[in-house]
């Protein structure tokens, strides 16, 4: 399952997508992520509680300003979370 | 204020155009007693609250009621609500999923469920396998939701961040223009053409637009005609970023009011489906709740049974 964190407004499309069926709940992404975007919980979506990735409550209105030390006007170094994420199950829509 | 206005004032209440039915009911064709396993879901949400009692998988009973300002208690009162007249008790119930905003403060809840995998699952059972497009349209939030013909998420996308396209949203309105919230999509539709939308969804500036347009000497329909439709556009640009795969089907309050659904329509060039039975797509949420609670029970029962 992809699931879609963030939101659009005036300015542009913020969301990260999740690939729940990629992702192993390892939490790479929890420790390589500087603003603490990132949290690791069971998964709401199977009953079986298996672990997951997910965006915290807390930033998935504010991704444009928590992600935005990360992504610099111009020449931009791989997104931590993309890279740290074996897997590859982390996309950043903007 | 003298007192003499203030008797006037408390002498003429003020009719609250915002509010819409709230309701209980069951099937009196049920015998709940037969049943081997009865579910409940409960679906706390931001401005409503649902119950969904199940029996062997068939809706059994239900009630929707407003929220207000406490969420364990309004999810204690629908289920009482939805009880009334039944027979039936809480103690009676084998599992109850809750869900939606106040999912994780219901106090008699067996387990919680995000909203989003109920809605999915109860849309379902309302409108067939055949559904793979779902727009839940709540209270103070708006969900875009793909899934497979067992209704399981595939890819979902939710905006809370503002109220624009909320069932919230169109209460104001039906205040502000002193419509009843029931008649709005209706009303809506007697315009001789189709006026432009409000250039803001934003509930704030759309209420002070809408005022400039009544000033201007709008109609009340053509300012309801205006808003549905900026609100329809607002939420089909939701709906683009996952992409839309008919079948399509709306779930939530705002999937009753004619006037936002016949405009999605329109802006996706897709109809939506409409519920299968009397199903009232308002209680999708609870009902995907009560059925994910069946299926625990189940498999609580069989590893019970090679324990």
């Amino acid at each position: 399952m992809k699931a879609n964190y963030g939101y659009k407004d005036g300015s542009g499309e913020y969301y990260i997508t999740i690939d729940s069926d990629l992702c192993t709940g390892c939490g790479s992404c929890v420790t390589a992520c500087p603003a603490e975007v990132f949290t690791v919980v069971a998964d709401e979506f199977s009953l079986d509680d298996e672990q997951v990735a997910i965006v915290a409550e807390a930033q998935r209105n504010k991704l444009k300003y928590a992600c935005a030390p990360c992504k610099p006007v111009g020449e931009r170094s791989p997104l931590p979370c993309v890279a740290a994420c074996r897997p590859g199950a982390i996309e950043h829509s903007w | 204020m003298s007192n003499a206005t203030q008797t006037a004032v408390q002498a003429q209440p003020q009719q609250e155009f915002w509010r819409w039915k709230e309701y209980n009911w069951h099937d009196p064709h049920l015998d709940w007693q037969a049943a081997t396993t009865i579910s409940c879901g409960i679906d706390v949400g931001s401005v409503s609250t649902q119950a969904v009692v199940l029996a062997d998988g068939r809706l059994y009973a239900f009630a929707s009621r407003r929220t207000g300002n406490n969420s364990p208690g309004s999810a204690q009162k629908a289920l009482d609500w939805a009880l009334e007249e039944t027979g039936l008790t809480l103690g009676k119930i084998h599992f109850t999923v809750g869900t939606g905003y106040g999912r994780v403060n219901i106090p008699f809840a067996d387990k919680a469920i995000t909203e989003i995998a109920c809605h999915a699952r109860g849309a379902n059972f309302i409108y067939g396998p055949s559904v793979r497009t779902l727009l839940d349209m709540g209270g103070q939030d708006c969900k875009a939701i793909r899934c497979d013909e067992r209704g399981k998420v595939q890819n979902f996308l939710m905006n809370d961040k503002c109220a624009a396209g909320t069932g919230r949203g169109m209460e104001v309105f039906a205040d502000l223009l002193q419509v009843p919230i029931e008649s709005v999509g209706e009303m809506s539709f007697q315009v001789e053409v189709e006026p432009p939308p409000v250039s803001s969804t934003c509930v704030v500036f759309g209420k002070s637009e809408a005022l400039g347009l009544l000033r201007s000497g709008w109609s009340k329909e053509k300012v309801l005609a205006s808003y549905c439709r900026a609100m329809a556009k607002r939420v089909v640009e939701l709906l683009a970023r996952i992409g839309v795969e008919p079948q399509f089907a709306i779930t939530g309050g705002i999937s009753k009011n004619i006037g936002i659904v016949r405009r999605i329509e329109d802006e996706l060039g897709v109809e939506a489906l409409e519920p299968q039975g009397d199903y009232d797509p308002q209680i999708a949420g609870a009902l995907g709740a009560a059925l994910f609670a069946k299926a625990l029970v189940e498999r609580q029962r069989r590893q019970g049974a090679t324990a």
